[in-house]
């Protein structure tokens, strides 16, 4: 069953220096209960496709076209109050920071009551209570810390515990922006999988925005790579890892340590990713693409389906022929 | 010494550990509070503690200086100013804590309200304000109080007009900071809706800022309603209060009756000395910059 439909999405940042695309025309599709992660470097608009599912892109972002649909429902026709209602039970986030993404003067125990009431109005405090202790003991939180305030607890804790939130009210996507960039490297692991177990056993759709290839590659059933805004390859993780087509993918598996090939030099991919405002015309990652053509200059390539889901947008694989 | 003072202290109120182990802004806490609330007990108890009334002229002679049986002197109607003194505080601290709660009840909602929602709201708001921010306090209290008329509540209204804007600047300079933290972002992603965000969320990040501004206001209030009484817009004759005195004593200290103003004089700079100390160490105590 198809959970999560987006087409054609394109979303515009209209700021006075001009216009920023953050999302061009960006397609994709999920399963229930899939895994999909969504790379991208920094300011290539992976957090604002993540926001926008929820339509939650801060203020001079506009969605200039395209269309989500969850579950068959249009999220961008809906009213405000429909809208709110989808988020947290429908589409959960779960954010970057957990340092700052817990109400400092609330206890964790309220954070809980707060949102399961926001959605369950007929719940009592004590029922929402209970319920929030059971979700705290599947994420191995003792129950009595349901009294603690936030700086009480450790990064990886806090973080447990913004899933723990996300999963309350067992939503059929969680999207997880980067959830463990302010953690350490062993505390990021067991996170990831938590949240990669959490999708399995709650059947709910999960998207990892990250900007490292390499910790979705083994947990995502799907990645879905971005660049400047643009999608660039999207497909299988396994045949993305065997079969990296874009030069751009090629470049991010290169960069990536291999255990195998532990004689090779790292290499890097030239270059810095282009300024938002000033876009290269064509395909905006040319300037560093090691096969660039001249069309490539001119004209932005088109989506060539590769076959079995997996899509590529350059010129290397077809479209160049009018 | 200070050491033997605070072992002691903390023996009889054990509460007091933490306030008091914070150094010199719990300190300030501690002496403030005794301050306001000896001064609060003493006008509370004062009709019954004080010798005479307050009111009955000539229980002495007229004008006397400070003698044994009048340790306060006596006025020029011959009434007995440690009475007067004792019981002259109510006015003032109704006054202050009255326009303490307009103030809190007008302007913590519409900073709130309006730093929320932002552009031209926001903006058009801070124009109102800060135009009543840049004129003088005293003046404007004096101009709303004139036309009010005299009373409590118009004093109050009067003095709660001038500070309105202080309430409104820190709430606001503060949802401003707090509305772009990612847990408000995070309320918003769990669906909460504008006012759980603004009332549940926000506020309660904002109170500890308003309390200081509360107190330091409760001092600015004591001084501004000292000086509307004094030019004449204070309460009816038949109350006492100290800035009726410090207003009649004026007229008799030419002819070095330094007593009839000392007094009153004394005691509201107490009243807003106290006031001042809790809310200078409130803000040391609750702004984190200047936490060691």
């Amino acid at each position: 069953m198809v959970l999560l439909e987006v087409e054609h999405l394109t979303i515009d940042y209209k700021t006075r220096k001009g216009i920023v695309r953050a999302v061009n025309d960006v397609s994709f599709s999920m399963e229930k209960g899939e895994t999909l992660g969504l790379v991208g470097e920094s300011g290539s608009g992976k957090s604002t496709l993540g926001l926008s599912l929820l339509r939650l892109i801060p203020f001079p972002g506009v969605i200039t076209s395209g269309n989500i649909r969850l579950e068959e429902k249009d999220i961008l026709s809906l009213r405000d109050k429909e809208m709110r209602s989808v988020r947290g039970s429908k589409v959960a986030l779960v954010f970057q920071n957990p340092m700052t993404s817990l109400n400092p003067v609330k206890k964790i125990g309220e954070h809980f009551v707060e949102f399961l009431r926001t959605h369950k109005p007929h719940l009592s405090k004590k029922e929402a209570l209970e319920h929030s202790k059971k979700i705290l003991d599947e994420l191995g939180i003792p129950d009595e810390r349901i009294n603690d305030y936030p700086h009480q607890f450790s990064g990886g804790m806090r973080q447990r515990i913004m899933i723990g939130l996300a999963i309350t009210l067992n939503p059929s996507l969680v999207i997880a922006d980067e959830p463990t960039t302010a953690l350490d490297v062993i505390v990021q692991d067991k996170i990831l999988d938590l949240l990669r177990d959490l999708s399995r056993t709650h059947n709910m759709g999960l998207i990892l925005i990250t900007h490292d290839l390499s910790i979705v590659l083994e947990r995502c059933n799907k990645i879905f790579v971005m660049y400047a805004g643009h999608q660039v390859e999207y497909g299988k993780s396994k045949e993305l890892y065997r079969n990296p087509k874009h030069p751009y993918t090629q470049g991010l598996l290169r960069s990536i340590p291999n255990i195998e090939l532990a004689d090779q030099r790292l290499s890097a991919i030239p270059g810095s990713p282009p300024d938002m405002l000033n876009v290269p015309t064509g395909c905006p990652f040319w300037p560093r693409c090691p096969d660039a053509m001249k069309i490539c200059k001119i004209k932005v390539p088109p989506i060539t389906s590769l076959g079995d889901g997996h899509v590529v947008k350059c010129f290397l694989y077809g479209g160049k022929e009018p | 010494m200070v050491e033997r003072v605070r072992s002691m202290l903390v023996r009889f109120m054990p509460g007091l550990r933490s306030l008091l182990s914070r150094g010199p802004a719990g300190w300030m806490v501690f002496i403030g509070v005794l301050i306001v609330f000896s001064v609060m007990l003493m006008t509370l108890l004062g009709p019954w503690i004080a010798p005479y009334d307050p009111f009955t002229p000539s229980v002495g002679p007229l004008l006397s200086p400070p003698s044994s049986e009048f340790p306060f002197g006596t006025t020029r109607l011959g009434q007995d100013m440690l009475s007067r003194v004792l019981t002259g505080g109510s006015v003032m601290l109704q006054v202050a804590f009255l326009s303490a709660l307009f103030c809190f009840a007008v302007g913590v909602p519409i900073g709130l309200f309006a730093s929320y929602v932002g552009g031209k709201i926001d903006k058009s708001f801070s124009i109102v304000m800060d135009s009543i921010y840049a004129f003088p306090g005293l003046v404007l209290a004096i101009a709303i109080a004139a036309m009010l008329g005299r009373g409590v509540i118009s004093m109050a209204l009067a003095i709660a007009v001038v500070y309105i804007p202080s309430y409104f600047r820190i709430v606001r300079s503060q949802v401003l900071t707090i509305k772009e933290l990612p847990y408000i972002a995070a309320a918003k992603a769990t669906g909460a809706r504008w006012y759980t965000i603004l009332f549940v969320h926000i506020l309660p990040n904002v109170i500890p800022s308003i309390v200081v501004v509360v107190t330091v206001n409760f001092a600015d209030a004591i001084l501004t309603a000292a000086g509307l009484t004094f030019v004449g817009l204070g309460v009816e004759v038949d109350v006492p209060d100290w800035g009726w005195d410090l207003t009649r004593g004026r007229q008799d200290l030419p002819s070095g009756a330094w007593w009839v103003i000392t007094f009153p004089g004394l005691m509201i700079i107490l009243l807003a000395l106290g006031f001042t100390l809790i809310g200078e160490g409130l803000n040391e105590l609750t702004s984190p910059k200047l936490r060691k």
